[in-house]
């Protein structure tokens, strides 16, 4: 592969990712305010579809990635008024609408199947696009990858650098002592989860009028892609830069399956595609064993030096949700 | 007091059917389509006549088998979607070891009865893999499972394409069907086999017994309550929740088994159909009364089977299948939280 194949591979991986980072950032949003909204996978598929036909019939992309944003957010605010206000499992009415919304996609959808539709033009931008190696990497994207960039560090300056940012953290990580200071809990919680939704939703847009253009139904290849996601929030250990790095690993493990299978001839492509699967369920596993008691009993046996070393190793791969991550606050 | 409960109980379940329904005919008004007329459909599909009860009753067979699973997990507080993964292994122990048994020239019962038992130990194993990371590398029973789905699938498709290939190219329809003689015997001129019947009335009622009539009932309940109430009070929580997943994927393993050796007679791509997925959300109805589970699993199968006609005779998708669950779905959870609120009780069960 010469240097040049290889660059604009990878930044193809960039813009691959966009998507996946615009849910995981949602998803790490809602989370961080102490709310699971599984329905991402539902969400990301209807808002595709959703945003495509809007796109479609308006020829006004701007009208389709609002739709898209719009119906991640109404999705969301089902989850939040089963969760909050019902006070029904939040596991429950996410995977239930998860499935729901796949369905009701394939089936709104099935008009717009392999339609041609409008797609998000590329943008390089002049001057920093010249860059050597930078520029044909970060510069030559479209609209919605730069905003996907952005987006990273806006999201993580909000949660760990500002007011309100510390008010999110404290509803997720002790509602009871944000209530007497004065923080409407439950409020801000739907307020976050409708805002992640919104961000969920724009991952619709952002493969049906870019990424992956156009609506194709059951193969558009977007089914499994939300629950990527919600994957890689747990990865990403409800940190937004962490989650983001998670998204373009996950992006570049599916462009080497690629790339892999042409040297690879007898291996299946569809083998190679999935290759991220078990090596997400690894990442996961190497995040989470660090907080199980049989590993802290084990470590106590070791001897000192090699204790300390396999601690630190752990810890710093060590993930831990908001400590009220799931569980309803009950407002006197 | 306890009777007004109950009545207003089933009349909340009336009121959450009808908003479902009216929730379903909004969708098929925008998407222009007739809705008493694809109602109509869905009806004349499932229950036309007595062939088309009987392919209720084969999608019936791997539903409740896998539901009957998904009742022990949710007994155990476990949220198991793995269950899909858990079927397509299932299937794949079974078509290896029926693979073995045409090799070795085994007679047909012996044969056929080794590929159920396969199937339900290759079930069990992945059940345990995903019961394994939760309980000792802490990661959650939800991701390990969408995790390993994906990988049983990627199985699946290396298998149908690799090893087990047909003879010249493999291709999306299968692995080469297997021999008459190697499959489930099914009733004259339908495709529904009396046996796949057995096995899961079988299934449901092990678990039925087992969940109400049994001490590990009565602890695994327990531990799905307040695992930390469970283990300080000397149950033994890490063992309860392993069984549970080997049960589960045990059940999981023989519906995927039946698909092959009743259904398909080879393996597919998609074997495991979403049989699982569709029984979560049938356990979730059923919330431990697990009694009204073969009902409404043959409603959501007659609804499975009904939408089959929608693209035929209406061009609709028939994924409107799947709306109508899942808004029967949420609208009882909606009516169930409405309820709750009237009563101002906390919710039993809570967080899964």
């Amino acid at each position: 592969m010469t240097g040049e194949a290889l660059l604009i591979g990878l930044a193809g991986v960039l813009a691959a990712a966009g998507p996946i980072v615009f849910a995981a950032l949602g998803e790490t949003l809602t989370e961080r305010a102490g709310v699971i909204n599984l329905s991402v996978n539902g969400t990301i598929l209807l808002s595709a579809m959703a945003s495509f036909a809007v796109a479609v019939s308006t020829g006004s992309l701007a009208l389709g990635f609002l739709t898209g944003m719009l119906v991640g957010a109404l999705v969301a605010l089902v989850v939040a008024g089963f969760s909050i206000s019902l006070r029904q499992s939040q596991v429950a009415v996410g995977f239930v609408l998860a499935l729901m919304c796949r369905d009701l996609s394939y089936f709104l959808g099935n008009p717009y199947m392999g339609l041609s539709g409008p797609r998000l033009p590329s943008l390089a931008i002049p001057g920093l696009q010249d860059i050597p190696i930078l520029g044909p990497l970060l510069f030559r994207q479209d609209l919605l990858t730069y905003l996907s960039f952005v987006l990273i560090f806006v999201t993580w300056a909000w949660v760990f650098r500002t007011r309100p940012g510390l008010s999110l953290i404290s509803v997720g990580e002790r509602p009871a002592a944000a209530y007497v200071r004065g923080i409407r809990v439950n409020r801000l919680r739907t307020l976050y989860t409708v805002l992640g939704g919104a961000l969920v939703g724009l991952a619709g847009p952002a493969f049906s009028l870019s990424v992956k253009a156009g609506w194709k139904g059951t193969i558009s290849g977007l089914d499994g892609i939300g629950w990527i996601a919600l994957a890689i929030t747990i990865f990403g250990g409800w940190n937004p830069i962490r989650a983001a790095f998670g998204a373009y690993l996950f992006a570049f493990l599916q462009w080497l399956g690629l790339v892999l299978q042409a040297s690879l001839p007898d291996v299946p492509s569809q083998v190679l595609q999935v290759a991220p699967f078990p090596l997400m369920i690894l990442a996961l596993l190497l995040v989470n064993i660090g907080n199980t008691e049989w590993i802290e009993r084990t470590l106590a046996a070791l001897p000192d030096s090699t204790r300390l070393l396999i601690a630190r190793v752990l810890r710093s791969l060590r993930a831990q949700p908001p400590a009220s991550l799931g569980v309803p606050f009950e407002q006197e | 007091m306890k009777a007004p409960r109950a009545v207003s109980g089933a009349g909340l379940r009336l009121v959450a059917v009808g908003l479902a329904l009216l929730f379903t005919t909004i969708v098929l008004v925008i998407s222009g389509a007739p809705p008493l007329e694809a109602y109509r459909q869905i009806l004349v599909g499932s229950l036309g006549s007595f062939k088309k009860v009987t392919d209720v009753l084969v999608a019936w067979v791997p539903l409740v088998l896998a539901t009957s699973g998904l009742l022990v997990t949710f007994a155990g507080g476990l949220w198991n979607i793995g269950i899909e993964g858990q079927i397509t292994l299932g299937a794949i122990f079974a078509t290896g070891a029926l693979r073995a048994a045409l090799d070795a020239g085994t007679a047909p019962a012996p044969a056929i009865a080794g590929a159920v038992v396969a199937g339900i130990v290759g079930g069990a194993l992945w059940a345990l893999l995903a019961g394994l990371l939760k309980v000792y590398g802490g990661v959650n029973e939800i991701f390990g499972g969408l995790g390993l789905n994906f990988v049983a699938v990627s199985l699946t498709l290396w298998l149908i394409f690799g090893p087990w290939k047909r003879p010249g190219v493999g291709s999306m329809s299968g692995t080469e069907p297997f021999p008459d003689f190697l499959s489930l015997p099914a009733l004259e001129g339908y495709r529904l086999s009396p046996w796949g019947l057995v096995v899961a009335i079988l299934g449901f009622a092990v678990i039925f017994f087992l969940l109400q009539g049994t001490t590990f009932g009565l602890r695994l309940k327990a531990v799905g309550k307040n695992a930390r109430a469970a283990f300080l009070l000397g149950v033994p929580t890490t063992r309860h929740m392993l069984a549970a997943f080997l049960l589960c994927g045990g059940l999981g393993g023989a519906a995927g088994a039946i698909q092959v050796t009743a259904v398909y007679h080879r393996l597919i791509p998609s074997i495991s159909s979403g049989y699982g997925y569709l029984g979560l959300m049938v356990a979730m109805l059923v919330n431990f009364q697990p009694l009204w589970m073969p009902l409404l699993a043959f409603f959501f199968a007659a609804l499975n089977i009904g939408s089959i006609q929608l693209p035929i005779v209406l061009r609709l998708d028939s994924s409107l299948a799947g709306v109508l669950q899942g808004a029967l779905v949420l609208f009882v959870l909606a009516m169930e939280g409405v309820r709750q609120r009237w009563r101002r009780t906390p919710a039993p069960g809570g967080e899964a």
